[in-house]
């Protein structure tokens, strides 16, 4: 058994809510500095303000996005860390409460979806647990912007639909969507599941590293057929049109009922923050 | 250009021109926009004169001390469709946002010769850079929901729909 304390997940969470919002991972950086490379006016004036704001937001330690997000955490907790002072759930929503008041983080979370007050320290927190095998925890943090959630999509298929029928709704998605979620995107594929896994699955392989390959390779192969479509729509950046509609499409599948074939859509806009801590 | 510039040659402005605007602008965006809609409809006080306005929808993040603003890019502005008709028959003839709008938004940019600009939706760190002024002018209570009156020099924008109604987006059927 490895004991950690609480207050070692709180700080890690405070490190993570301030240096994801500040900093862009490198992998999307560089595949924004790709495009721009392809580009032609006016996307290119657009991809090469992304750059720039990035390189700002991180010499001067302030927000990439006025939009810090829905605070999303995907936890790997090993199966003999036992964790002392308050439970998990609490120690990361005290971690997000104080980085997001402290850091100078936008508060964008509404008590009730009717009531609409602000809680005014962006908790609670989405987190996923999930169990794994030996002594530590591995928390990843995805601030989520509303914009680019807005225009994610779940939708129930028939089985005959197969591959087919999942394109073509992805496709549909990002046709209706995409000029309003901040594109160039990063698109995260759920198939399979049921309705809540779906959604679920979709939105963690955006914690992907741009250019890493699919474990499955009939999945990678389907990754880079839907990245060819979707940049075929020639949506580009900010909707303005361009060859880069997208930066990578990732998928994850799991097995399903006989009767059903769910799929979901997650966009995730260019300011794709998250950033990693192993304890 | 600047906001007296812009209104005067407004025709001359064509959707895909790029522009850098200064003057003064004010923030608004979901809940802002539902109070003034509901003073119009009410008949009372609106927070700021609506004639010959521009509104940014923005909710900027909180500023770090010393600084003017916080970082504070564009928000999705399908999402004040419902409202922007209403707000520019009340006087409103600049809006800028990112993304699509509605055809009726369309249609009430042509019938009240107004203008929509896209800033570049995620570079919210580069535009705080072109602040140089910001005050809260009303609903202080709905934190970054609240609209703050701002100074902007240069702030960088593209003519999304002129006042013909040419769009630049691809796509016209966005609503959301």
């Amino acid at each position: 058994m490895k004991e950690i304390n609480s207050t070692a997940i709180t700080d890690a969470v405070i490190k993570l809510c301030a240096q994801a919002n500040y900093e862009l991972p490198e992998d999307v950086l560089n595949a924004v500095r790709t495009a721009y490379d392809k580009e032609q006016e006016p996307a290119k004036s657009v991809l090469s303000e992304i750059i720039e704001n990035a390189e700002l937001a991180a010499k001067e330690q302030i927000p990439l996005c006025q939009d810090t997000g829905t605070a999303n955490f995907f936890i790997k907790l090993g199966a003999d860390v036992k964790i002392s002072g308050i439970p998990l759930i609490k120690a990361v929503n005290k971690g997000v409460s104080q980085s997001y008041k402290e850091n100078y983080l936008r508060k964008s979370i509404v008590n009730d979806p009717l009531e609409r007050k602000n809680t005014q320290d962006n908790t609670p927190a989405n987190i996923y647990v999930e169990e794994t095998e030996g002594g530590k925890i591995e928390i990843t943090f995805l601030p989520k912007g509303g914009g680019s959630e807005n225009a994610s999509m779940l939708a129930m298929l028939a089985p005959a639909a197969g591959w087919q029928g999942v394109k073509d709704f992805v496709i549909q998605v990002i046709k209706q969507k995409g000029a309003n979620a901040c594109p160039p995107l990063i698109v995260g594929v759920g198939i399979g599941g049921d309705f809540s896994t779906v959604a679920k699955i979709a939105k963690q392989t955006l914690i992907r590293q741009i250019g890493s390959k699919n474990t499955d390779v009939h999945y990678n192969e389907k990754e880079e057929e839907l990245l060819k479509e979707i940049n075929a729509l020639g949506i580009g950046a900010m909707g303005l049109g361009g060859k880069t509609t997208a930066l990578a499409v990732f998928i994850d599948a799991k097995p399903a009922h006989i009767a059903s074939l769910p799929v979901a859509v997650s966009i995730q806009c260019h300011s794709c923050r998250r950033q990693t801590i192993i304890l | 250009m600047t906001i007296s510039e812009i209104l005067s040659n407004i025709e001359n402005l064509k959707a895909g021109q790029k522009i850098c605007l200064s003057g003064t602008i004010y923030t608004a965006r979901d809940a802002a926009h539902k109070r003034i809609v509901d003073a119009l409809n009410k008949g009372v006080k609106r927070p700021f004169d609506l004639k010959n306005s521009a509104l940014y929808y923005c909710g900027p993040s909180p500023a770090k001390p010393g600084k003017i603003i916080g970082s504070c890019g564009p928000t999705t502005s399908a999402r004040m469709d419902v409202f922007t008709p209403q707000l520019l028959e009340a006087g409103v003839k600049i809006l800028i946002g990112k993304g699509a709008r509605s055809k009726e938004v369309c249609g009430s940019i042509v019938k009240n010769k107004a203008v929509y600009f896209a800033a570049t939706g995620g570079a919210a760190a580069l535009l705080s850079k072109t602040v140089v002024k910001a005050e809260i002018a009303a609903f202080e209570d709905l934190g970054a929901e609240a609209v703050y009156k701002l100074e902007i020099k240069d702030m960088p924008l593209i003519v999304a729909v002129d006042c013909f109604g040419n769009d630049i987006f691809m796509r016209a059927d966005v609503n959301t």
